[in-house]
């Protein structure tokens, strides 16, 4: 724990990266207080259609005369809540399975690990594009999806580590005591992991966020929410980039950049302070 | 009847070379039918210099390894073959203490989970009042200022007394002690050292100890035994094998022990290559003594003197008595 706190009070990078998830954080709990507008809210007036910025719409509108600025601030708590909560299901997954193959080892290593591995040499988004093909296109379903197949890397990482710490002299003298290899795992091996998936559950965040905007383009996205990702998809199908109606698609896309760079800048900063092949203050972007 | 009989105990790791290694499985014999036993309440040391087999013997002991061959007769009951239930209740009554308390305490639990953690397992995490009883036992005392302690906030000698009071928790009867001070400051071991005597004489304790120091072998143990090589070389009682060792490598390591008096036996090479141990007698490239014979045969084990066995065909050439060379073999 110290080290990370050290880790974030030295970088100016994980300092920005926590202020910006901070503030779409904050943005997402309270965004639909704040929206000055429903999202959903169709225009009255034929000059509010794919209006430009003004002081009623500061982002302008859409083609049916929605404010955009409501979208979007409505928009940061889906598209947090897809990202976070497929992250936590990636990182559940993983790390069950790499604690398992990296405790056992033997056969059920082998067989964990060539799993893991034709997860990791399909194209993610094709699987994602069938998975939410066969389930359907609802919120819960697209986090599942994406959840599915960014679990490859926790994996990985979680049973490099357990063998590791399954060598040390800890677990032999649990092992001496009669305790099970549950029980190993759970209460010596599992804390002792936690960080690492930590730090990696940031960076699949940014890894589903960018999943999800990418699924909701294709026109894989839960049509009865607004996410970024539905946004800009929306803003594609007015034909907003050719009319030149740039406040449409750009903020959206703003948005899904800074919250990705966000947990980037958290997720590399976590690394260096737990990875001992960075420390040393490196900065890697 | 002793607590701890084992006969005959042989253990090997499987070594991977390679390629090799795939088409066909080599092994290092890392205890090679090593026989001993530990009478309730007395210390049997183990001695010998690193990588000759004396912590693979104490973890075999224990049934915490593979490849084992051989017998660990723990009351007359075989570790070796014990069903899960009865290794459960084995394991209760023998526990270890390991060298480096660095390495052997979780960094992530607090003294209270680990001193507790033999209780839960062993499901008597209602016996609280034995938590406070085993930390004050070990020496730390109050018992309630470490309760909450994380190993990183303790000192090497504090971290050792919660891997003893770990060790005696649940009050077992049998304590692999593997090189248990060799990684504490001088002034810290002697403190751990008695600690040890005033457990056994409080507990009933039985030690087997493990050690290269033949100092805190002479401190602590009744009988030794002095591997070379995963063979047992020479054994018998403490007293008797410090001051007549009849062994040629006893003979050396007795000689560059600080203080021992003696002329130092330095001995020609280094330990030979476990994989590939030399033919006959293992100690034979670097031995005074060695003959073509030692080269061949593998030394018998004789009883040399009551109690006093010894793995070698020229025994005891100094003062002690000349009618031993060469003793009769008693097998």
């Amino acid at each position: 724990m110290a080290e990370i706190k050290e880790a974030f009070r030295t970088s100016p990078f994980g300092k920005a990266g926590l202020a910006i998830v901070g503030i779409f954080i904050i943005l997402a709990i309270v965004g639909p207080y704040i929206a000055p507008y429903d999202p959903w809210k169709t225009a009255d007036e034929i000059e509010d259609i794919l209006a430009p910025p003004s002081w009623a719409h500061p982002l302008g509108t859409d083609e049916l005369g929605r404010d955009i600025l409501s979208q979007v601030i409505h928009g940061t708590r889906i598209t947090l809540i897809i990202g976070l909560s497929a992250a936590a299901i990636a990182v559940v997954v993983g790390t069950v399975v790499g604690v398992t193959a990296g405790y056992f080892g033997g056969v059920l290593d082998a067989m964990l690990m060539r799993i893991t591995d034709s997860f990791l040499s399909m194209p993610f988004i094709v699987l994602a594009i069938v998975i939410v093909s066969l389930l359907g296109r609802s919120l819960g379903n697209i986090i599942l999806a994406i959840g599915l197949v960014q679990w490859t890397q926790a994996a990985r990482i979680t049973r490099a580590q357990t063998l590791s710490i399954k060598e040390r002299v800890f677990v032999l003298r649990a092992r001496a005591l009669g305790a099970g290899p549950f029980y190993i795992m759970r209460r010596h091996i599992l804390p002792n992991v936690l960080p690492l998936v930590f730090a990696n559950m940031t960076l699949v965040t940014s890894l589903a966020i960018l999943s999800e905007a990418f699924l909701s383009f294709l026109g894989l996205g839960d049509p009865t929410k607004f996410s970024w990702g539905i946004i800009i998809r929306y803003a594609f199908e007015t034909g907003a980039v050719s009319i030149g109606a740039w406040w449409y698609f750009l903020p959206a896309g703003i948005c899904i950049m800074l919250v990705v760079l966000g947990f980037s800048f958290i997720s590399n900063t976590l690394d260096e302070a737990l990875n001992p092949k960075l420390r040393r203050g490196q900065v890697v972007i | 009847m002793s607590l701890l009989e084992v006969r005959e105990l042989t253990v090997a790791y499987p070594v991977a070379v390679g390629l090799s290694a795939f088409f066909s499985r080599r092994y290092l014999v890392a205890v090679d039918h090593v026989s001993f036993s530990l009478p309730e309440g007395g210390t049997l040391a183990l001695v010998g210099e690193s990588g000759c087999g004396k912590s693979s013997t104490g973890l075999a002991v224990l049934g915490l390894l593979e490849h084992v061959e051989g017998e660990v007769l723990f009351r007359g009951r075989d570790v070796l073959r014990m069903r899960e239930k009865e290794r459960r209740e084995f394991r209760r009554h023998a526990q270890i203490v390991f060298q480096d308390p660095y390495e052997s305490l979780n960094p992530k639990m607090r003294v209270r989970t680990i001193v507790g953690e033999p209780l839960a397992i062993h499901r008597r995490r209602g016996e609280t009042g034995r938590l406070k009883e085993a930390l004050e036992l070990a020496g730390l005392s109050p018992p309630e200022y470490f309760l909450d302690k994380y190993p990183h906030e303790l000192s090497g000698g504090e971290r050792q007394r919660v891997a003893i009071a770990a060790a005696v928790v649940l009050q077992p009867k049998l304590l692999i002690l593997d090189e248990p001070v060799s990684n504490l400051d001088v002034s810290i071991k002697a403190g751990i050292m008695n600690l040890f005597r005033d457990l056994q004489d409080q507990l009933g304790l039985s030690y087997l100890f493990i050690t290269h120091d033949l100092a805190d072998a002479f401190f602590l143990a009744d009988e030794v035994a002095v591997m070379y090589l995963g063979v047992a070389v020479e054994k018998g009682e403490t007293d008797e094998v410090l001051s007549h060792p009849l062994h040629p490598y006893t003979e050396a390591l007795l000689s560059v022990a600080p203080g021992s008096g003696r002329e130092k036996l330095i001995l020609a090479g280094d330990v030979p290559d476990p994989l590939h141990p030399p033919p006959g007698c293992r100690f034979h490239p670097r031995c005074p003594r060695a003959r073509g014979r030692c080269s061949e045969e593998v030394p018998p084990e004789v009883e040399a003197a009551p109690g006093h066995r010894v793995r070698c065909f020229y025994v005891s050439r100094g003062e002690r008595d000349p009618h031993l060379e060469e003793p009769k073999p008693i097998h």
